[in-house]
């Protein structure tokens, strides 16, 4: 349990208010520090409100969600943007990038909300995590002036720029061919490495959900499969 | 802060075609107030400068009518001192009499004053038609219409009739126009001394002292004052203002018309930024929503909003300024009178384009704290959920 970034408690979220449709039903769950899981499920399950609740983005209807020891669900709006500048990055499904910004400002663009200047070390650092993800021949492109690949890569980038101790993918290669899924998730495989950063993603691919740590299948908002490779 | 700059700066940029209809926008509002404000001055400027520009301001008369103000010199002495405001003075001594030329007999306005110190009140060295010079003792200056209905030339001599029925024979040395038909018709200057002589009064007494202040809309409280300190019980003190009342409320009607034109077209100004920025909130809402889910705050997003407004208030501010500058010389230029001058002479108030420049840079930064505060609303879920 101590070793669990992040600890859910009988979550449960229901939309609406005079229509109630309940989407996740007391949902337990912990997920270990470093380690690479995979969420799968049909599209309606609740996997993404799930991840968007892990995320702080969303509230849970009721129960607890700890990140890093501390509870989210309680937290103001003010400390929440803080926790996701500082410990979470997210990788969406479509990219997300800003298009009035370059490709190189998107990746900082985490280090600016911190309010911090870019120094020699945060450019060097930059660069590092843009030549990482092979992005270094288009970083001055605006975000709109690439392509799917080169702007999934750079949403990594970003994600990856503040060093956060997880990191949130929904369908992260939804939008991509086979041969780019695949690189893309070895790349996602070498920053857990590398970085002990902790990976929760969302796939439809179950090619890729296979090189995961560990599966969890959610069905109806509950957990249906939890199954982890040793 | 800074980073707020930086995502409203390049929002705008980005879009470089809205940005220049928006504060395209602002400037035709402002450059429009900034015409109607300057127009309505200068209109209102001419028509005083034309009402009491060459005219007195304050005017000291005897309690009694036709009554002489005794010892002028002290009580000039004294208020010159003791006010600083007063721009010019001149003792004068007015009245009635006729003018004979041959058989015909015409009443006039003997005018007798200090004429170098009454020059700059009336200017009647401008407004000379004839002759050069202003007269000396037994000469006078007559008006245009007198000189052309008794058909009297430079040079020629005529009688002044006094009402106690003395004769004097005075020199014409020019005629003026003052473009008041009734002082053309009826005025005849002279010097001081001379009227003394004519109307018997000492070398002290006048019938008036006229002035001119530094500020002529002073002239009711400053000669309330003056009244008050002079301490001399047969002596008024008149201003201008209290006999020009309609003239006032006709200017402050057209101020009061000018401000609600001015005051509707900085809001429409306001409604319409408020509308378009609000717009660029749904158009920028999937970045705003992306920023937050990466961690910037409720306060950051809606500061990018409100700089946005700030920046496009300054860029349509000063265009606003350039635009309404180009309408008022194009207005010199453009509507003439016959004779080649502005209908309406211009006034450049600096302050006033200032504060107009000021006004949009608050509205529209007012105006953006409609999209400021949906920006501040926004929730990144609903962005990731609905793509």
């Amino acid at each position: 349990m101590d070793n669990n970034i992040i600890q859910l408690s009988q979550v449960n979220k229901i939309y609406g208010t005079q229509i109630k449709t309940q989407v996740l039903f007391d949902i337990d769950l912990g997920i270990k520090k470093n380690s690479f899981n995979g969420i799968i499920g049909a599209s309606g399950s609740g996997k993404s409100t799930l991840l968007n609740i892990i995320g702080t983005l969303d509230k849970p209807t009721n129960g607890q969600v700890m990140i890093n020891g501390v509870r989210s669900d309680q937290m103001k709006k003010d400390e929440l943007a803080k926790l996701r500048n500082e410990t979470i990055g997210f990788i969406f499904q479509f990219h997300y990038l800003l298009p009035e910004f370059t490709a190189f400002e998107n990746v900082l663009m985490p280090h600016f909300i911190k309010g911090q200047k870019v120094d020699k070390k945060m450019d060097a650092r930059a660069h590092e995590i843009m030549s990482l993800v092979g992005l270094e021949k288009v970083k001055n492109n605006l975000a709109g002036n690439m392509s799917g690949g080169q702007q999934q890569r750079t949403a990594i980038a970003r994600a990856l720029i503040n060093n956060p101790s997880v990191i949130l993918a929904d369908e992260p290669t939804g939008n991509l061919d086979s041969e780019t899924t695949e690189v893309i998730y070895d790349l996602l495989r070498d920053v857990n490495k590398q970085f002990g950063t902790t990976f929760i993603i969302i796939t439809h691919d179950r090619r890729i959900a296979e090189k995961t740590d560990r599966i969890i299948e959610i069905k109806d908002g509950r957990i249906f499969n939890d199954f982890t490779r040793r | 802060m800074k980073l707020a700059f930086r995502i409203a700066l390049r929002f705008l940029t980005s879009s470089k075609g809205q940005t220049v209809l928006i504060a395209l926008g602002i400037a035709i509002g402002i450059s429009v107030q900034i015409f109607i404000g300057s127009l309505i001055q200068g209109l209102q400027i001419s028509l005083l400068d034309a009402t009491i520009g060459n005219a007195s301001h304050i005017t000291i008369n005897a309690d009694e009518k036709n009554a002489p103000i005794n010892d002028y010199t002290s009580i000039r002495a004294t208020v010159t001192s003791n006010h600083s405001e007063i721009k010019n003075i001149s003792p004068t001594l007015t009245r009635g009499a006729f003018i004979k030329v041959g058989d015909d007999v015409e009443q006039i306005v003997y005018r007798g004053f200090e004429l170098i110190e009454a020059d700059k009140i009336y200017k009647f060295s401008d407004a000379l038609v004839e002759g050069t010079q202003l007269p000396e003792d037994n000469e006078i200056l007559i008006g245009v219409d007198i000189a052309k209905d008794f058909d009297i030339r430079i040079g020629d001599t005529v009688e002044i009739i006094t009402p106690e029925g003395d004769i004097y024979e005075n020199k014409v040395v020019g005629t003026f126009d003052l473009k008041v038909s009734s002082i053309n018709k009826s005025w005849v200057i002279g010097s001081l001394t001379t009227a003394q002589m004519l109307f018997g009064f000492t070398s002290d007494q006048v019938s008036a002292i006229e002035m001119q202040i530094d500020v002529p809309f002073d002239a009711d409280v400053l000669s309330e004052r003056m009244q008050k300190e002079s301490g001399i019980d047969d002596i008024l003190f008149n201003n201008w203002k209290a006999d020009n009342e309609q003239l006032l409320s006709g200017l402050s009607g057209q101020s009061t018309s000018s401000y609600m034109i001015q005051v509707f077209v900085v809001i429409s100004v306001v409604l319409g930024i408020a509308s378009v920025l609000a717009i660029t909130v749904l158009q920028k809402s999937r970045q705003i929503g992306i920023l937050k889910a990466m961690g910037i705050n409720d306060r950051l997003s809606s500061q990018i909003f409100l700089l946005q407004g700030l920046i496009l208030g300054i860029l349509g501010g000063i265009f606003g300024i350039i635009l309404g500058l180009g309408l008022l010389w194009s207005f010199t230029k453009f509507a003439l009178n016959p004779d080649g001058t502005p209908v309406v002479p211009i006034y450049i108030n600096l302050s006033f384009i200032g504060l107009s420049g000021l006004i949009a840079v608050v509205a529209s930064t007012v105006a953006s704290i409609i999209p400021a505060i949906k920006s501040k609303k926004l929730s990144p879920i609903e962005v990731i959920k609905n793509g």
